[in-house]
């Protein structure tokens, strides 16, 4: 079964008076347990590919698949509800939540799902323990190097088990040491969890941890090939 | 405490500063509206004692039409029985008999057309504060006495003082003269120049005998506990009172209808200064708020593009508003209750209301009345304000899309 599956997405945007192609006729499929990078220069369409893979964005036409339901005409809070359950997101900017502790942070999925106090602890300091960072628990954000809090978005976004892992530019803000120690972890959350990750990148090293590498250029896919890693 | 919870709690003070401005702005409306209701209704209970107190009191039975139309022939009979009855039937010694005439009084030099009150001296002063108010010689004391109060500035039209005698000359129940000398044992100053301007009070019997009314009077005067009390006592009278007499019991309403209307019309226009006030606080609230979700848009986009629905990111800010509403609240009760509670203790001048006092007979001293009302209302209507307020920032995240509030500074 397909994690993700994208039929013929296509998606326009407005640049002033103009517009841009996002996405222009893309089908894609990602296998369980995959390991895919989405490659390209700026702009071609990485990112818009991700957030209608990941809901957070509609697009134009075409039809998204996730867990094997359609998702690209769910009403807003079903969409919602839908990325709570089944998608974690990983971002450039790390995007935590600045006034919550780690442990907070990483809690803070599981508090939306409804998940009891003592089980979103227990979790919570496992998938903390798995990135890494245990004693750091009760650090905000503010207090910890870019390469931790990116360490923390990707404790919050594996905890819930969900079925896919949506990466946009995860290394994009951090030193080479920490973006090879990120790519590392996301390697073994997908080896021993089964976890599918998409990864939007343009960094070569973390490219050399794809299992599947998929070029756009133009909002169209214009390469797909699996690769050794 | 739940994530929510403490998440909006350290939303708040993440701007201190503008967190307490607000907090600040809602502790400071709620002391003052909590200290001008109180003041209010101490001064309303303060006008509306003082007005009743002079001389109408709470409540008068009366034979039915008397009220619109005083004449001296629509009586209550045996009007000391009925007064005796009430007393004991409602436990209250605040229940005294009055006949009322009409009459012209000769001093030695002048004449004046006045209105004489045969009150039961043992009674009076439980029931109006006239007896209270003499200056000048003493109240009456003897029930059958040839005796008369009058108010000051019939004395002083009169050109008579005390123990100077007055001839009282007028129509009786029968129709016959009704004529006595009667000496001016006291002079009362009510501060209402209505009343002593032309009223005199005499003893009841005395009066009943001068003027023919065989044992009747027109009015059983009967002073409640406390405004609040003023319905069960009235209901209560209403069921002791003799049938088949005609008789009806008048409230204070019915009594003095200008008091309520006066104090209506002042409610009005206190409202409406409230109104402006909770509106200001809205105001400020709906600032604060505003900015916090603005400065925070790209923070709701990542917790909505985690799952979190639109629905509970309003119910987030509400949360907040909800707490520095709460902070607001508890400060402003109690900064406002202690306040207030002083004042009430102490009563509120302000210079030149002792000589106001003296020249109407009113307290030289307001004293707010602190009650679960006062305390609690004007409170309760900021905080409800400040809710309010918070509508149109969650409204507009319910319009945010979680990649373009993400893409935002």
């Amino acid at each position: 079964m397909n994690s993700v599956r994208c039929a013929d997405l296509r998606k326009t945007y407005k640049q002033g008076d103009q517009d841009v192609i996002g996405l222009d006729g893309v089908s894609l499929e990602v296998e369980q347990e995959g390991f895919v990078c989405l490659r390209s220069p700026s702009g071609a369409g990485k990112t818009t590919l991700l957030n209608a893979m990941g809901g957070l964005d509609r697009p134009d036409s075409g039809e998204v698949y996730v867990a094997g339901k359609r998702i690209d005409n769910l009403s807003k809070g079903k969409l919602a509800e839908m990325r709570l359950r089944n998608i974690g997101f990983v971002f450039q900017a790390y995007n935590l939540i600045p006034v919550l502790t780690a442990m907070e942070n990483v809690e803070f999925v599981m508090h939306l799902q409804g998940v009891p106090a003592p089980e979103r602890a227990k979790r919570a300091g496992e998938a903390l323990n798995e990135v890494g960072l245990e004693g750091l628990e009760n650090r905000r954000p503010a207090k910890m190097s870019g390469g931790q809090q990116q360490r923390v978005a990707v404790a919050r976004a594996i905890v819930s088990r969900p079925a896919i892992v949506l990466a946009d530019e995860p290394t994009a803000n951090l030193d080479s040491s920490s973006a090879r120690h990120l790519m590392a972890l996301f390697a073994r959350i997908n080896e021993t969890r089964g976890t599918t990750f998409v990864i939007a990148t343009h960094d070569e090293m973390v490219m050399s941890y794809a299992k599947r590498l998929i070029r756009m250029r133009d909002g169209k896919i214009v390469e797909d090939q699996l690769q050794e890693t | 405490m739940s994530i929510t919870l403490r998440l909006a709690w350290r939303n708040l003070w993440r701007q201190p500063r503008r967190t307490w401005l607000t907090a600040g702005a809602m502790v400071f409306s709620n002391v003052l509206l909590i200290f001008l209701i109180a003041l209010q209704l101490g001064t309303y209970q303060a006008m509306i004692d003082n007005t009743l107190g002079a001389f109408s009191g709470h409540l008068q039975v009366q034979r039915s039409g008397y009220k619109e139309n005083q004449r001296i022939r629509q009586v209550v009979p045996r009007i000391r029985d009925v007064a005796e009855e009430l007393r004991s039937g409602l436990g209250l010694n605040s229940v005294a008999a009055r006949g009322e005439a009409f009459a012209l009084a000769s001093s030695a030099s002048r004449t004046y057309g006045i209105r004489i009150i045969g009150v039961e001296p043992e009674f009076e002063p439980r029931a109006s504060r006239i007896p209270s108010l003499v200056n000048a010689g003493r109240f009456l004391d003897d029930p059958v006495a040839p005796e008369i109060v009058v108010g000051e500035i019939l004395a002083l039209n009169l050109k008579a003082q005390v123990g100077d005698e007055l001839t009282i000359l007028g129509s009786a129940r029968d129709g016959s003269f009704a004529a006595a000398v009667v000496n001016i044992v006291g002079v009362f100053d009510s501060g209402l120049d209505e009343l002593d301007r032309s009223l005199a009070q005499m003893p009841l019997e005395f009066f009943q005998e001068t003027f023919a009314m065989n044992g009747a009077g027109h009015a059983v005067v009967i002073n409640a506990p406390g405004l609040f009390e003023v319905e069960s006592v009235a209901e209560k009278a209403n069921s002791l009172l003799p049938r088949g007499q005609n008789l009806v019991v008048h409230d204070w309403n019915d009594l003095q209808p200008g008091l309520r209307q006066a104090i209506q019309a002042d409610l009005i226009g206190s409202w409406f200064m409230y109104g402006i006030l909770v509106i200001l606080v809205m105001f400020s609230v709906l600032n604060t708020q505003l900015m916090s979700v603005l400065e925070r848009t790209k923070e709701f986009g990542i917790v909505l593009s985690l799952g979190l629905s639109s629905g509970r990111l309003g119910r987030l800010v509400l949360l907040e508003t909800v707490l520095i509403g709460l902070i607001g609240l508890a400060l402003g009760v109690a900064l406002g209750g202690i306040a207030t509670s002083w004042f009430e203790t102490h009563g509120f001048t302000y210079p030149g209301m002792e000589e106001m006092a003296q020249q109407f007979n009113v307290p030289d001293r307001f004293y707010p009345d602190l009650n679960a009302i006062s305390l609690f209302a004007g409170p309760v209507v900021v905080f409800a304000g400040s809710v309010l307020a918070a509508i149109y920032p969650m409204a507009r995240l319910h319009w945010l899309r979680p990649v373009q509030a993400m893409r935002s500074a």
